[in-house]
């Protein structure tokens, strides 16, 4: 039984959460918080490259460094706990995720190694309005190579170079790549629940489009994409739990109240261990999809729901159990408590609610039992 | 990442499912059968592990173990669970009781009891809960008075598993009650067939009697029965609890497969009850909870093979399989609608296994620590926050507030 991270991945682990603990503090984060001209934090995207992260299980013969998925989901966890506000998941989990399993030879030699050089931001552009994007509500097409249509929100769709777009193209859904900076292109940045992360509105009026896997495909490609991305995302999701525990237990230590630390209270030691246990649990489920990412094993689509559903409620309740520990404090500015909260509602939305996920779990249940 | 044994592991679960298949006793529907029935079959069952020492295995050879490591202990059980073995007899005995006797007993005692309890030949019960005395077990007020080179024992313990069957016990008593309540303390091993022993089962609100109440009146003991010395008692309890074996079973009763079936074959007037939005986000949670507490044991397992001490995470195993029990064995009720209500086994569905295990469910959240009890467990000795509040510590144990 191997089911752990191994010793070099949590030396990896260590390594990526020194390098944030320097780059990117709370101050850090708020930086991009208080700026609504500040999209990202420029010099921690330029340091994550540096270190290699964008490339990290991109193949060495596309300029990665040819780790596997778990080290992905290792790096992934350390950026959710310091609540990173870069385009990593947007570029990462989404567009090379997507380049790697639905590219051409020539896209891939084309897009990897600019990712894994940090000299391409990605974006993943489905949701056109409310609710979940479905092939009866899809709107956005693409004929003769050009795409029309508008895109809403597309998380870091205002600074990304190069998106992946969900488009009809004769009647018939597919993925496409387009290129952010080219012709055709309008982007308007939104006001989120999270500024820590940049999002936009963007509307394509006949932008050059290059078809990314087969026709046809683009709602069975984006659930693929999606089960990858959801299982890195659970890691995140993790990783931003678990700060919310230990920020509520360092306060709870601290804050005295009737003559002592509220610590000793049983009302906040068992909602502390409510949050301890949902984490773990979360914690078991999300090893399973990066086991199931990693060996590109047949169970990923329920591997990766289950991971997704754990760590969304996970990292919710952990985060709004955190405002309420820190009392009137935690619903101040000032204190770090809504970075997570924020941050939780990004994480659970970008890939697809919570409740979607439960759906399609349930549905490959039902298809596993009807095999 | 994989969950898969090593050499070294996989030689040896090899050598486990060979000798269950050439050994484990004949299928038999331990449903038609008397208590007395089966213990016969398990003791039958347990001589046998013992002569191939398949059963304490991490003891010492010396003791009748096999000075095996906790993995390849972990992998005999996983591949015993998948045999229609009677089991449950000697988990508490072997588990807790006999450790706490080979840590504090003479050498005379321990040759005297260990081969035979290993051998399946004599049980052993833990006493130490009693009616005023559960979670706060150090309030217990079972009274042992020293006349001579004996002990005079009074009193009574409660939720007794096997009391009823059992040839020996431990029982933590009140040897002072003039110090405060930790410091009076002292532990005995007593023969329950003795006069002034009387066992009576306990009647659950399950409607079964797993349990018993044990009463002690003018029950003698000799000095030598003590297990360490005299006021150190909760010191030698924490022995015996610290011995609790690893919980790496799976949790029972019906789960998420059979609340998927159930719904799948209950028709509503918009269809099969499993198309309902509502219920299959239910249904996708059980999966989490369930799945996610065999991943946490295969964490467990996962240091163990590496031969280190497993992590704090499988102390969230019985919080949530007691409180899923509950939840989906009720939510299965009320997919039966009214049918919900019966209990037949000959009608209900599945047996009325939902039925059963809903009201087996609250005693699940309170046996073997409360919820209440494992939170405050998670708090303090996993997050390291403080304890409570004590206003028993420096009170002599005579003089503190009893209430009912």
């Amino acid at each position: 039984m191997n089911f752990d991270y191994s010793d070099d991945q949590k030396f990896l682990k260590n390594e990526a959460r020194k390098f944030l603990d320097a780059h990117c503090t709370a101050a850090h984060v708020r930086k991009v918080l208080d700026n609504a001209e500040v999209s990202h934090d420029i010099a921690l995207w330029q340091g994550v490259g540096e270190q290699g992260w964008l490339g990290a299980a991109i193949p060495e013969e596309f300029g990665g460094l040819g780790l596997g998925r778990v080290e992905l989901c290792a790096i992934a966890e350390e950026l959710g706990r310091a609540c990173a506000p870069i385009p990593f998941a947007s570029t990462v989990y989404f567009l090379a995720e997507a380049i790697m399993l639905a590219g051409s030879d020539a896209q891939k030699a084309k897009w990897l190694p600019k990712i894994a050089a940090g000299e391409v931001i990605g974006a993943y552009a489905t949701s056109e309005g409310p609710g979940t994007v479905n092939p009866q509500t899809l709107q956005a097409s693409v004929s003769g190579g050009k795409l029309s249509g508008t895109k809403i929100p597309v998380t870091d769709g205002d600074i990304a170079d190069l998106a992946v777009v969900l488009a009809n193209e004769n009647g018939k859904p597919g993925l496409f790549l387009v290129e952010l900076s080219g012709a055709g292109v309008t982007r308007e940045t939104l006001k989120t629940l999270d500024p820590t992360r940049s999002v936009a509105k963007i509307t394509f009026s006949g932008a050059a489009a290059e078809r990314l896997g087969d026709a046809g495909e683009g709602f069975a490609l984006t659930e693929a994409v999606f089960d990858r991305a959801a299982v890195l995302i659970a890691f995140e999701q993790l990783g931003g739990a678990d700060r919310c525990l230990e920020m509520a237990k360092d306060y709870a230590m601290d804050r005295y109240a009737f003559g002592r630390t509220i610590a000793g209270y049983q009302a906040i030691k068992h909602k502390l261990a409510d949050i301890y246990v949902k984490n773990e649990l979360a914690r078991s489920n999300a090893y399973y999809g990066a086991w199931a990412l990693n060996v590109g094993a047949a169970e990923l689509p329920i591997a990766a729901s289950a991971a997704r559903v754990a760590s969304s409620d996970a990292f919710w309740f952990a985060s709004k159990e955190n405002v309420q520990t820190h009392g009137g404090m935690g619903f101040t500015w000032a204190v770090d408590c809504h970075l997570y909260y924020r941050r939780s509602r990004q994480l659970a939305l970008v890939a697809g609610a919570p409740k979607t996920w439960k759906e399609r779990l349930v549905r490959q249940l039902e298809r596993r039992n009807a095999a | 990442m994989d969950f898969n044994d090593s050499p070294e592991e996989s030689a040896f679960r090899t050598e486990v499912r060979d000798w269950l298949t050439a050994n484990a006793p004949e299928k038999v529907d331990t449903k038609k059968l008397s208590e007395p029935e089966l213990l016969k079959l398990a003791k039958a069952w347990q001589a046998k592990k013992a002569e191939a020492r398949f059963t304490c295995m991490t003891w010492p050879e010396a003791l009748g173990g096999r000075g095996a490591t906790p993995i390849q202990n972990v992998i005999y059980n996983q591949e015993e669970s998948k045999f229609d073995v009677p089991r449950g007899f000697f988990d508490i005995g072997l588990g807790m009781c006999v450790p706490t006797v080979m840590a504090f007993a003479n050498d005379e005692t321990k040759q005297r009891f260990v081969a035979p309890a290993v051998r399946g030949e004599e049980i052993w019960c833990q006493l130490f809960s009693e009616p005023s005395a559960g979670s706060d077990v150090a309030g217990l007020r079972t009274r042992a008075v020293q006349d001579g080179d004996d002990w005079v024992i009074n009193g009574q313990k409660v939720w007794t598993s096997g009391a009823h069957y059992c040839d020996f016990g431990i029982l933590l008593v009140r040897t002072n009650p003039d110090v405060p309540k930790h410091k009076g303390l002292t532990m005995f091993w007593i023969d329950m067939k003795a006069p002034g022993v009387e066992v009576r089962p306990i009647h659950q609100m399950s409607g079964g009697s797993n349990f018993n109440e044990v009463y002690f009146t003018d029950l003698r003991v000799k000095d030598s029965q003590r297990l360490g010395a005299v006021g150190d008692g909760w010191k030698v309890a924490l022995v015996t609890l610290m011995n609790e074996r690893l919980a790496v079973g799976g949790s029972t009763g019906p789960n998420y497969p059979e609340i998927m079936e159930l719904a799948r074959s209950t028709v509503t007037e918009t269809g099969s009850a499993l198309a309902n939005d509502a219920f299959r986000e239910k249904l996708a949670d059980w999966y989490v909870q369930a799945e996610g507490l065999k991943l946490t044991r295969f964490r467990t397992m996962t240091a163990l093979s590496r031969g280190q001490t497993p992590g704090p995470e499988s102390s969230i195993g019985k919080i949530i399989s007691a409180n899923q029990l509950q939840d989906l064995s009720n939510a299965a009720v009320e997919l039966e609608d009214q049918f919900g209500i019966i209990t037949d086994t000959a009608i209900a569905p599945l047996e009325a296994a939902f039925q059963q295990s809903l009201m087996w469910a609250p005693g699940l959240r309170i046996a073997g620590g409360t919820d209440e009890i494992l939170k405050n467990i998670i708090a303090e000795r996993v997050l390291g926050l403080p304890g409570d509040v004590r206003v028993d510590k420096d009170v002599a144990f005579k003089d503190m507030p009893t209430g009912r």
